[in-house]
C-alpha cells in the first residue's frame, strides 16, 4: 500500500466525531454563557445606567468567572464536552491565556508565566490586531471617495 | 546476518521488576495489580517533570528491592521516557551509582530497553542490566500539546497519555525468559495527525510482525498473547486488517496495552492509553504476573513508538514510527 492510498485507508477507517451531539452541546452550554452574558448586561445596565461602563463590566465578569473555573479545574471539563461553545465567546479567550500562565508557572514569572501566557491566545492577539489594521486602510480609503 | 530476528543462546532471565502509576491508571481495569501509586499524579514533588523522574526512582528502586540486589549488583541501566532530552530518565536515576545509557524510542522504549538489556546478557557483556521506561500524562501534555487546563476537544482517534513507569531487572536467573527479539525499521506512511497516533504507528509494527513470523518457524497460534505498546483501538484496527491482507491472522490473540489500562468508556479515554509507561506498567503489572503464574506461556511483546516531536509537527511533517518486539516465555 503506498502512502496516498494509506492516508484514505485511515481517513475511511477513523472513527468520526459525533458532531451532532457536539453541536447540540456547543449550543447549550455556549447559550448558556451568551444568556449569562446579557442577563449581567441587563442587570448592569439597571444598577448604572451607563452603556459603557456596562459593556466592560459585563466583559470582566465573563473573563473573571471563566478565569476561576480554569484556576480549580472545572473549564477544561465543561469544555472536554462544550468544544465550540466554550471556545468561541470571550471565556474560551480567558481560558486560553489564564491555563498557560497556570502551566508553565514551574518556570518561575518571568520566562514561564510572562513569556508563555499567550502561546496559545498569541495569535489570535497578533492577526485581530493586523486585521484591524487593515480594516482601518480599507476604511481610510473607502471615505475619501465617500 | 541474523535476518532481523535476534535468537538468545544463553536466553536472559527476567528476575523482577515494579510499577507505579498515577490515579486515573489506579481507577482503571488493573489498578489493583500495580505495585505504586500517587493520588495527586505529584509523586510528592513540586512540578510534572520531578514527579516523572520520581516515578523512575520508585520503580527501579522497587525492582532491585524484588531482586534482592543493591546499586552495586547491577552492570547497566537502560532507561528512557518522552520529555525532551530524556530528562524523566536522567533526574530520577542521578542518585543510583550505575553505568547509565538513556534510551530515546518513544513509546517502543519499554520492548527497546528489555531488548537491549537481554543482547547485553547475553553476549556477556553484563551479568544484570536494569531497564526503566516512564511516561506521565502531565509533563508529555505540557510538551506535545496543550496546556492542562486549556479547554479543548478531543476527537474520537486521540489516545490519552498514560502516568506510569516500569522497572525490570534482567540477569541470568527467573521464571520468564526472553528468547528472541527484533529490532524494529523506521517506517512513515505519510500520516500527519498527531489525533491519531496508532494509524502513524500501525505499519511499523506490521513490519516488525511480518519480518518476526517471517524469519521464524512460528505462527500467531503458538503464542497464547500478541501484545502491542500503545496502538489504541483505531492502530490496532489498522494492523490486524494489514496484517491479514498479508496472510497472518493475530485477531484471536491480539491485543493493546493501551485498550487494557483504561475503562475506555467510564474514563472517556477516546482510543485508549499511550506513552511509553503505558505499555511498561502493562506488561510489568499484568503481563509479567500472568507469566510467571503460568497463566501464559508465551507471549510476543511489540512496543510501538511515534518518533515525531512537536517541532516537527508544526513544521508540516509525517511521523516516522518504530516498533520492537520482544518474546517473552515461561519456563515450566
Amino acid at each position: 500500500m503506498d502512502k496516498s492510498s494509506y492516508s484514505d485507508y485511515v481517513k475511511k477507517k477513523a472513527k468520526k466525531s459525533p458532531i451532532a451531539r457536539d453541536c447540540i452541546f456547543a449550543f447549550i452550554i455556549g447559550g448558556a454563557i451568551c444568556t449569562l452574558g446579557h442577563s449581567l448586561r441587563q442587570l448592569y445596565t439597571y444598577l448604572t445606567g451607563d452603556e459603557e461602563i456596562t459593556s466592560s463590566l459585563v466583559c470582566t465578569t465573563l473573563i473573571f468567572l471563566s478565569v476561576l473555573l480554569t484556576g480549580l479545574g472545572i473549564y477544561d471539563k465543561i469544555a472536554s464536552k462544550a468544544g465550540a461553545g466554550t471556545i468561541v465567546p470571550i471565556t474560551g479567550f480567558a481560558n486560553a491565556v489564564s491555563s498557560a500562565a497556570i502551566d508553565n508557572k514551574s518556570e518561575g514569572y518571568v520566562l514561564g508565566v510572562g513569556a508563555k501566557m499567550f502561546i496559545i491566545a498569541g495569535p489570535v492577539i497578533v492577526f485581530g490586531m493586523l486585521s484591524g489594521a487593515i480594516y482601518g486602510v480599507i476604511y481610510y480609503i473607502t471615505s475619501l471617495f465617500a | 546476518m541474523n535476518n532481523g530476528v535476534i535468537k538468545f543462546l544463553q536466553e536472559p532471565k527476567i528476575m523482577s521488576t515494579y510499577s507505579c502509576v498515577g490515579s486515573e491508571e489506579k481507577k482503571g481495569p488493573l489498578g489493583m495489580l500495580f505495585n505504586y501509586y500517587s493520588e495527586d499524579n505529584k509523586f510528592g514533588k513540586e512540578t510534572w517533570e520531578k514527579s516523572e523522574s520520581e516515578m523512575q526512582r520508585i520503580a527501579l528502586f522497587g525492582a532491585m528491592q524484588n531482586a534482592g540486589i543493591k546499586d552495586t549488583g547491577l552492570d547497566i541501566l537502560l532507561a528512557g521516557d518522552l520529555l525532551n532530552q530524556c530528562v524523566g530518565s536522567s533526574f530520577g536515576l542521578s542518585d543510583y551509582d550505575i553505568p547509565y545509557v538513556g534510551l530515546y524510542g518513544a513509546c517502543s522504549t519499554c520492548a527497546l530497553g528489555l531488548a537491549l538489556g537481554a543482547c547485553l546478557i547475553s553476549g556477556g557483556m553484563a551479568e544484570r542490566v536494569g531497564t526503566v521506561t516512564s511516561s506521565h500524562f502531565c509533563s508529555s501534555e505540557r510538551q506535545f500539546r496543550f496546556p492542562l487546563e486549556y479547554g479543548g476537544q478531543r476527537p474520537p482517534t486521540a489516545q490519552w497519555t498514560v502516568t506510569g513507569a516500569g522497572a525490570f531487572i534482567l540477569g541470568n536467573q527467573g521464571r520468564v525468559s526472553i528468547p528472541e527479539a527484533v529490532f524494529g525499521k523506521i517506517k512513515d506512511m505519510g500520516i500527519k495527525d498527531v489525533n491519531n497516533m496508532g494509524a502513524a504507528m500501525a505499519p511499523s509494527c506490521v513490519e516488525t510482525i511480518k519480518t518476526y513470523f517471517r524469519e521464524t518457524d512460528h505462527s500467531p497460534e503458538d503464542f497464547d498473547m500478541i501484545i502491542t505498546g500503545d496502538l489504541g483501538y483505531e492502530g490496532s484496527e489498522i494492523l490486524k486488517e494489514l496484517l491479514l491482507s498479508e496472510g497472518i491472522d493475530i485477531r484471536e490473540n491480539h491485543t493493546d496495552c493501551g485498550l487494557l489500562i483504561y475503562d475506555m468508556e467510564a474514563q472517556d479515554k477516546h482510543a485508549g492509553g499511550s506513552g511509553c509507561g503505558c505499555s511498561a506498567s502493562v506488561i510489568s503489572a499484568h503481563i509479567l504476573k500472568r507469566l510467571e503464574a503460568c497463566e501464559l506461556q508465551d507471549v510476543l511483546f511489540i512496543g510501538t513508538g511515534a518518533l515525531m516531536n512537536s517541532l516537527t509537527v508544526c513544521q508540516g511533517n509525517s511521523i516516522p514510527a518504530i516498533s520492537h518486539l520482544v518474546r517473552l516465555k515461561t519456563e515450566v
